[in-house]
């Protein structure tokens, strides 16, 4: 008995996280993976209708509108936020006074949730309430800043939201990754007269290479899975000109009883995801083998 | 307040009674807030004291989407709350699905069928069988309008399309903001809405956006509606995307918007402000729809039981919904009128009388018609693809042409 409790305990303690994770990810991935081909409209109905909810999906401008703006969306964020969080990284690491406290001020956004970030841009960015009447309020009365409120514009505010909120994280994580450079490295390329930009662009940034990758990993399915900010922040609007997939997802399979629709879109937005997690981990348990 | 005594006593007076009743109803409902609150609290009270206990079932959020979400989870899991605050044409989806129960015994016993106007009571039924009752009758087409304003910017309140564009032109000249609104999704839909009825009539309406009717909506008229609908666009101020529609009703109240287009809802706003109807605050039909109503009927559909007890109370709450107590008390809460008729008017207020007679008075025209921007016309899903192109050609500078092709696309694509 006692042995058996020996060899068998890892697994026995693993199990029911094995189960449960079997059963709510991936049964449910299955489960939605199904729904998607069927006709359900306001609860399950198993009657299947092939393809047909993909071609209604594609078919459908609003769908299209949130399909630009995540390509919009995913690249600005990643973009921003990795050059906003290695300048950050970069800087705070030059022995800088004070550095705990200015590295807790640029962390804390991300303490904060989407929702209360989302509120509290959605007051800065309305031309009556922030930044437009501000700068008015001082003088130039001509200043206009008005994205929120502007169907082509009203995407790019969301990135402004999501960026300010996760740069400070992104900036953790170069920060830990320089802290981890060889010094020697460092110095031996200042005695070969290397000047500081060259010594970060040859030597320490190609050394921050899994520091990129997982970066890039988190905040490619945080901005794939986003909805709580747009929902804050613009509610989708102007119209549903800054609707993101999982807005459009929620919508139909919820509020709109299209849940056919809903099923096939969470399964684009699954399939978008394994898009960036699948190279990702290829390459990790490549290298990890050899 | 002399009514609200006489119904208390008149509770009272009920609980005092033997209890010939037993049973337990667990009601799902999403009327949280003040007015509407105090309204459930009295149906429970009415309930009680009949021996039926009431469990409350709320769950909150103004559209009710997260209620709709409870209930489809308790309904697929065979678990469904007794009633639940079902209206229009998901009373008929649901039906279709097999889950709701028949309440004709008391409906045949009180009557309903003589006490409820048709286009309610037609609600109401499936498949011939009573199975929600009404609580209420919400006009939607009502424009709200601060006078004060008007007087001082030399306007007068408009009734029709083209008046109105006058008007509001005069309004915006004097400094104001002609028409209060919120860029909200079912807010852009109340307007066009509006508009549909002010510009198409009802017959138009009737046809194209309650059944669907292809031809009517690749007529003409559908482009008329878009231009006068994007008109619009010049009246409203830019900061209104993502207001919420009280914060624009304060807009009115304090004499810094002209006008707004809402439901009767809104004039709850104005009461708890302080105003009355008619001095500092004007509600008139929408513009071109005076002899018309787009009603918004809210109602409590009642789902299967398997215990005999449960069906019981069913048909006690479904009778104290439409006693003429509740719907009184309820109405005078939630802004609406009863949905019952011939009941003493005396307690409430102007708007509200406009309200009853235009409500008897269109039902004998054909102008009364269903509001498809509360989900009382169309499915869902239709209405889903009216919502979306009405607030997308709202925001954006698209033609009329664009928009009434848009909109014919997004119908078909959605029946």
């Amino acid at each position: 008995m006692f042995k058996y409790l020996e060899t068998h305990l890892p697994k026995l303690v693993l199990a029911p996280t094995v189960i449960a994770m079997l059963v709510c990810m991936y049964g449910f991935i299955a489960w939605t993976a199904g729904l998607s081909f069927t006709k359900s409209r306001m609860l399950p109905q198993w009657e299947f209708v092939g393809l047909d909810q993909y071609a209604r999906l594609f078919s459908n401008p609003r769908w299209q509108v949130a399909l630009d703006n995540l390509f919009i969306f995913v690249f600005l964020f990643i973009l921003v936020s990795l050059v906003l969080g290695l300048l950050l990284a970069i800087f705070l690491d030059q022995k800088v006074r004070a550095e705990g406290a200015l590295r807790t001020i640029y962390l804390y956004p991300m303490a904060i949730s989407f929702v209360v970030t989302g509120t509290a841009w959605k007051w800065i960015l309305n031309p009556g309430l922030g930044i437009e009447k501000l700068v008015r309020d001082f003088g130039f009365t001509d200043f206009e800043f008005r994205w929120l409120v502007e169907q082509d514009m009203a995407i790019y505010t969301i990135v402004i939201a999501a960026v300010w909120q996760s740069s400070g994280f992104v900036m953790a994580m170069f920060l830990a990754g320089l802290r981890g450079v060889d010094d020697n490295l460092v110095k031996a390329a200042q005695i070969d007269g290397a000047s500081k930009i060259q010594t970060y662009w040859h030597i320490i940034l190609p050394m921050m290479k899994p520091v990129f990758f997982g970066a890039i990993v988190v905040l490619a399915h945080i901005a794939i899975k986003s909805f709580d900010l747009v929902q804050a922040l613009t509610g989708g609007g102007p119209g549903y000109a800054s609707d993101l997939p999982a807005n459009f997802m929620y919508t139909f399979a919820f509020s709109r009883a299209q849940m056919g629709l809903g099923a096939a879109s969470a399964m684009i937005m699954l399939c978008g995801v394994l898009a960036i997690l699948v190279p990702y981990l290829y390459s990790e348990l490549r290298t990890k083998r050899s | 307040m002399k009514f609200k005594l006489s119904a208390l006593a008149a509770a009272t007076a009920l609980s005092l009674a033997p209890m010939s009743h037993a049973g337990e109803v667990e009601v799902l409902h999403w009327w949280t807030s003040g007015g509407e609150a105090a309204s459930v609290q009295f149906l429970k009270q009415q309930l009680e004291s009949k021996g039926v206990t009431w469990t409350d079932f709320a769950v909150a959020g103004g559209g009710g989407e997260s209620a709709m979400t409870v209930l489809k989870s308790r309904a697929i899991s065979g678990n469904p709350p007794t009633a639940a605050q079902i209206k229009g044409p998901s009373i008929q989806e649901w039906g279709d699905l097999g889950f709701l129960a028949s309440i004709n015994d008391v409906a045949t016993q009180a009557n309903w069928d003589n006490v409820l106007p048709t286009v309610v009571s037609d609600v109401m039924k499936h498949n011939g069988e009573y199975v929600a009752a009404p609580v209420n009758v919400h006009r939607v087409n009502w424009l709200w309008a601060n006078p004060e304003v008007f007087r001082k910017a030399g306007a007068t309140i408009p009734t029709t399309w083209d008046d109105f564009m006058v008007q509001a032109g005069k309004l915006k000249a004097a400094g104001y903001i002609p028409l209060a609104h919120g860029g909200q999704a079912w807010q852009d839909a109340t307007v066009f809405e509006a508009v549909v009825l002010g510009v198409g009539g009802a017959e138009y309406y009737q046809k194209a956006f309650v059944e669907g009717d292809m031809d009517m909506l690749n007529s003409d008229t559908t482009v008329k509606v878009f231009d006068v609908f994007g008109q619009l666009r010049q009246f409203i101020d830019a900061n209104s995307p993502g207001r919420d529609w009280n914060v624009a009703t304060s807009m009115v109240i304090n004499g810094e918007a002209g006008m707004q287009i809402m439901g009767d809802w809104a004039k709850g706003e104005f009461k708890v402000a302080g105003k009355n109807a008619g001095t500092d605050f004007v509600c008139v039909a929408a513009p071109g729809t005076s002899g018309s109503f787009t009603f918004n009927v809210d109602s409590f559909a009642f789902f299967s039981q398997s215990d005999a007890d449960k069906s019981e109370a069913q048909g006690v709450m479904a009778d104290a919904i439409l006693s003429t107590e509740f719907q009184e008390v309820f109405n005078l809460n939630k802004g609406s009128i009863p949905a019952r008729l011939g009941m003493d008017r005396s307690a409430f207020d102007s708007c509200a009388h406009d309200s009853m007679d235009a409500f008897v008075a269109s039902s004998q025209t054909g102008g009364l018609v269903p509001s498809f921007a509360h989900g009382m016309a169309v499915s869902e899903a239709v209405a889903g693809a009216i919502y979306d192109t009405a607030t997308n050609y709202f925001n954006s500078t698209d033609s009329a042409e664009t928009g009434a092709q848009q909109l014919v696309a997004a119908i078909s694509a959605a029946q």
